[in-house]
């Protein structure tokens, strides 16, 4: 049987990564997602499974460190806040560039520059168009209760594994505080080096007979061979748009309206379907639980069934460009969200609903 | 039945863990639970409040803005939150610091003597537990034993010793409740 815990969401990330088997956890604090690194030394899965667990000297220090474990084919992971993210994005284009599997956490506060303490979705745009410099793309996870927290992080290696891309959690300081029932996966065993080389041999755990050298790096100087690497990259994010897109459709069937919002947001929306359904009126939501890949399929579809559909972000709207390009214009789309750290209430999110939307 | 909650008060008087024990409770009794806390600077001092859901359905918002309780243990929360409570919903407060009382007439209001009866039993520590008892009171959503099993999951093994007088300011907690309106 699976075992039942009451769990803040960061501290159900920090659990979730000993049981799946990660090898090493490369951190430093930031709120509100420090009880990630303080559940991890507490626990001191060094003794539970062998993990290693580092408090680095700076977020650019744990990235590199995670550029580093993931080289070698380890299952590793790093957390931060919004500054924080915004500091490891030189390292998450390397390791893009480099095809590194590895999962990175970010527990968003709003901005932009250290901004405010408090819950935001202000990174959609950064975490879904790349981030750091280059032509690249990130598998972006958006966890909406402390049971997809906990999901997500072995979910997300077994995806940096399939498609050797990192991973991003885009969760928020709503979802990183609140306590929830989790129920937690069982342990998986970390992989021996010899296990490792075997399954993939990419990895620098040094060569065999016969091999070519194993060379993990992001440089080419000769433009056609980059070229022919971007290529490959983008490819690689097609099949993912292909394989990979995942949503969770809420009372979508019978909608006359559509609400799209991911993470805490999407919460918050659930409750307003529930409101206004006592109130007869039609309205479904349709939740993003990949970001990147977006869901725009299944929105292009509803676009031709509801009569208008309103983006509920915590930010100025930015997810609304991507609802935008999948309704291609059959329906209205409005935008509604709160900025800053301050979370919208359902009741707000309703008038904004009714105001925008139904009697628009 | 779903309950939504918020407890408000100061930082140091157990608003933050009161709402795990109910949490903890709720689990215990085989319900859906959320406990969303305000965290930050508010912590070190200032106000502090947790929201706390139990129910029977999935919880959808952890977020919300109406609430069937209030439990408000100082003036800024009473200020803040008096207005959020549902109409024909329930207002509990320790009258202790209060000058600007309750005024509504919607909504069922109680009070409990939580900082004197602590005093009386000697245990400041003991404060959160007779506000809780007086919340049971009027909403006996929870039974006494998984109160008790909530003790033990959320309080580390290290305290389990100080559970019999947890208990024992529940059930004062009780006793001590006061009715000052009802609709």
């Amino acid at each position: 049987m699976k075992e039942l815990k009451l769990m803040k969401g960061n501290e159900a990330i920090a659990e979730a990564a000993i049981r799946a088997g990660a090898d090493a956890y490369f951190g430093y604090p930031i709120t509100p997602q420090s009880e990630i690194l303080e559940y991890l030394m507490m626990e001191k899965p060094h003794e539970r499974t062998g993990m290693v667990v580092l408090q680095a000297e700076s977020e650019v220090a744990a990235i590199n460190m995670v550029y580093g474990g993931a080289a070698c084919g380890k299952k590793v992971l790093t957390s931060s806040s919004s500054p924080g993210i915004s500091l490891k994005q030189e390292g998450i284009s390397y390791i893009a560039g480099a095809e590194l599997p590895c999962v990175i956490v970010n527990v968003v506060r709003g901005g932009p520059g250290l901004g405010t303490i408090q819950p935001s979705q202000s990174d959609y745009f950064q975490s879904v168009k790349g981030g750091g410099h280059g032509d690249y793309r990130l598998l972006v996870l958006a966890p909406a209760s402390v049971q997809e927290m906990a999901d997500h992080v072995g979910l997300g290696f077994d995806l940096a594994f399939k498609y050797r891309n990192p991973v991003l959690i885009l969760s928020d300081g709503v979802i990183g505080q609140m306590m929830e029932k989790v129920e937690l996966a069982e342990q998986t065993p970390r992989l021996s080096n010899e296990e490792l080389a075997e399954k993939y041999p990419w990895a620098t755990l040094g060569k065999r007979d016969g091999e070519p050298r194993h060379i993990i790096t992001s440089l080419e100087l000769e433009s056609s061979k980059q070229e022919i690497h971007n290529l490959k990259l983008q490819a690689k994010y097609k099949r993912m748009n292909e394989e990979e897109v995942r949503y969770e459709a809420i009372q979508c069937d019978d909608a006359e309206y559509l609400m799209v919002a991911f993470g805490s947001s999407a919460r918050i929306a659930q409750k307003v379907v529930s409101m206004a359904r006592e109130k007869g009126i039609k309205v479904g939501l349709l939740r993003p639980i990949t970001l990147y890949p977006f869901p725009s399929e299944i929105i292009h579809k509803l676009a031709g069934q509801v009569k208008g559909i309103l983006s509920v972000e915590m930010n100025a709207g930015q997810m609304i460009e991507d609802v935008k390009l999948a309704v291609c214009g059959k329906v209205k789309v409005e935008h509604f969200g709160r900025y800053g750290g301050m979370i919208p209430t359902p009741t707000e999110v309703f008038n904004a609903l009714e105001q925008k939307i139904i009697g628009g | 039945m779903t309950e939504e909650i918020i407890i408000a008060g100061f930082g140091g008087q157990g608003v933050l863990s009161m709402g795990k024990i109910l949490a903890y409770s709720g689990v215990m009794q085989n319900q859906e639970v959320s406990w969303m806390p305000s965290y930050g600077p508010e912590m070190r001092g200032g106000t502090a409040n947790v929201t706390v859901i139990l129910s029977d359905e999935r919880i959808s918002s952890p977020v919300i803005n109406l609430f069937d309780t209030a439990i408000i243990l100082n003036q800024q929360s009473l200020d803040k939150f008096e207005k959020s409570v549902k109409p024909g919903g329930t207002l509990l407060y320790d009258p202790n610091g209060i000058t600007r009382h309750p005024v509504r007439t919607d909504i069922n209001i109680y009070k409990v003597e939580a900082a004197e009866e602590a005093a009386k039993m000697d245990s400041a520590k003991t404060y959160n537990m007779i506000v809780l008892g007086s919340f049971l009171k009027v909403k006996p959503i929870i039974k006494l034993e998984n109160i008790q099993k909530g003790l033990e999951k959320s309080l580390p093994t290290r305290h389990h010793k100080l559970i019999p007088m947890n208990l024992l300011a529940v059930e004062r907690g009780m006793l001590v409740l006061q009715t000052v309106h009802t609709v």
